[in-house]
């Protein structure tokens, strides 16, 4: 026993050393693993509250951009409005968002920390819990995608970006109902791969991804980006995709956390009984 | 030796702040990053007792994990390097770490760029090889292990030299 004590003591340098170490992988290969990263995360009170502090004094600089994109958007949004066809009158009064009965909830956010350049990035925004925001939900902006929550604390929510090479999306083309799952490969932040899209399928050069409806993450038909260049798998029966982001990721501001009202019900309905 | 404390524990929340909200995000281009806040196990007080060195080397990666979301990738390479330090030292400084003499504000300058670059060296490769966790993009890991040590190692040399209060 007086030997053990004594072992110990003399190198307990080195076993404090093992003992971190084998903490901090334990950590890291967490993270590594889809849905598990619980404990080391952004999303908590010190975090954001440090992140959303720089980020009051960042946004400044960004403000001309940004109301550039949303005068955009609006006018885009506002010709919709006053072009749709079907609609039976196009008076403003009769557009009222409160009364909105659809399949999802639309929150607008603001993102207080942006990565991009490691193989793993995540964002967090300046909404949490407190709000209504959960796991599962899916991030766009007023041009494409950005990524699904994928941990929340009361007041704030990390997102799991598109660039991030655990990150799987369903997406199909515009064109035709063929889909594919989005992955990335981890190397520019403009382009994000499509995998899995059967050879049969139109593609060209040019033409457009959107999301798919598969998943209850996403309502189908939100722009991802165009097709860059193709080339058929090595087994010939599949295309790989590389497209071109609408979104640049590198500048994002504000962004909308889409809740699909309807995700349990679909969610119990396809896994009737797990356990 | 108090304010030594002191000087330590601000060092320590001021570099992690600086990583953080500034260096995290320069991606010089594409995706070059420093990673200066090494500069605190870099300048540690040597005749200082090791367990608490480790220990405060842990807390320091764990707080840049949290606030980069990298799991545990900056804390396995801080350890690691804290861990070797009296090994780099002895390489680096030789007779003068021998006789526990060393402080960095009078070392050779030759020498101090010598013990920075093997340690940050070493810090960037452990950390990149962690947070890929594909021994199959060795190039890759290896590639960034060197934009970015070369990045940090430039950073933390002109740190030191601005920052060190040197009195004859």
């Amino acid at each position: 026993m007086q030997q053990i004590i004594n072992f110990v003591l003399r190198n307990k340098t080195s076993l404090l050393f093992l003992l971190l170490f084998v903490i901090s992988l334990a950590l890291t290969i967490q993270s590594h693993s889809y849905h598990k990263s619980k404990f080391i995360n952004s999303a908590n009170f010190i975090t954001g509250g440090v992140y959303e502090g720089a980020s009051g004094i960042s946004d400044y600089f960004g403000l001309k951009t940004q109301n550039e994109i949303l005068v955009e958007e609006n006018n885009r949004l506002r010709s919709q409005l006053l072009n749709s066809s079907d609609s039976t009158s196009s008076s403003y009064a009769s557009v009222d968002s409160v009364s909105y009965n659809g399949r999802y909830k639309i929150q607008s956010a603001k993102i207080i920390n942006n990565n991009y350049a490691s193989s793993k990035n995540y964002l967090t925004i300046n909404k949490g819990e407190k709000v209504g925001i959960k796991e599962d939900m899916g991030v766009i902006t007023s041009k494409g995608i950005v990524g699904i929550i994928d941990n929340t604390s009361n007041g704030y929510a990390r997102i799991l970006s598109i660039l991030n090479t655990k990150s799987r999306i369903n997406a199909q083309l515009k064109s035709s109902n063929h889909i594919g799952s989005l992955i990335w490969n981890g190397k520019s932040s403009q382009k994000v791969q499509l995998n899995d899209i059967s050879k049969f399928a139109p593609v060209k050069e040019g033409d457009t991804i959107v999301t798919g409806g598969q998943s209850s993450i996403f309502p189908q038909g939100i722009p991802i980006g165009v097709i860059d260049e193709f080339v058929l798998d090595v087994s010939g029966d599949t295309y790989t995709v590389e497209i071109n982001l609408f979104n640049d990721m590198t500048n994002l501001s504000h962004v909308y956390v889409i809740e699909n009202l309807d995700a349990e019900e679909i969610k119990r309905l396809e896994n009737p009984i797990d356990e | 030796m108090n304010s030594l404390t002191l000087h330590s524990i601000f060092r320590f929340f001021l570099l992690i702040l600086v990583q953080v909200l500034i260096c995290n995000h320069i991606n010089f281009a594409g995706s070059v990053n420093p990673y200066p806040y090494v500069l605190f196990i870099l300048l540690f007080p040597v005749n200082n007792n090791r367990t608490l060195f480790i220990f405060l080397s842990f807390m320091l990666g764990l707080f840049v994990d949290i606030f980069s979301d990298s799991g545990g990738v900056h804390a396995a390479a801080c350890v690691t390097i804290a861990f070797v330090r009296p090994t780099v030292l002895k390489f680096a400084f030789g007779m003068m770490y021998e006789h526990q003499s060393i402080k960095f504000s009078n070392t050779e300058f030759g020498n101090r760029v010598i013990y920075f670059s093997i340690l940050i060296f070493i810090h960037h490769f452990i950390m990149f090889t962690m947070e890929i966790f594909n021994i199959s993009n060795i190039i890759l890991i290896l590639q960034k292990t060197l934009f970015s040590s070369i990045f940090t190692i430039i950073l933390c040399v002109l740190i030191s030299i601005l920052f060190s209060n040197k009195q004859q």
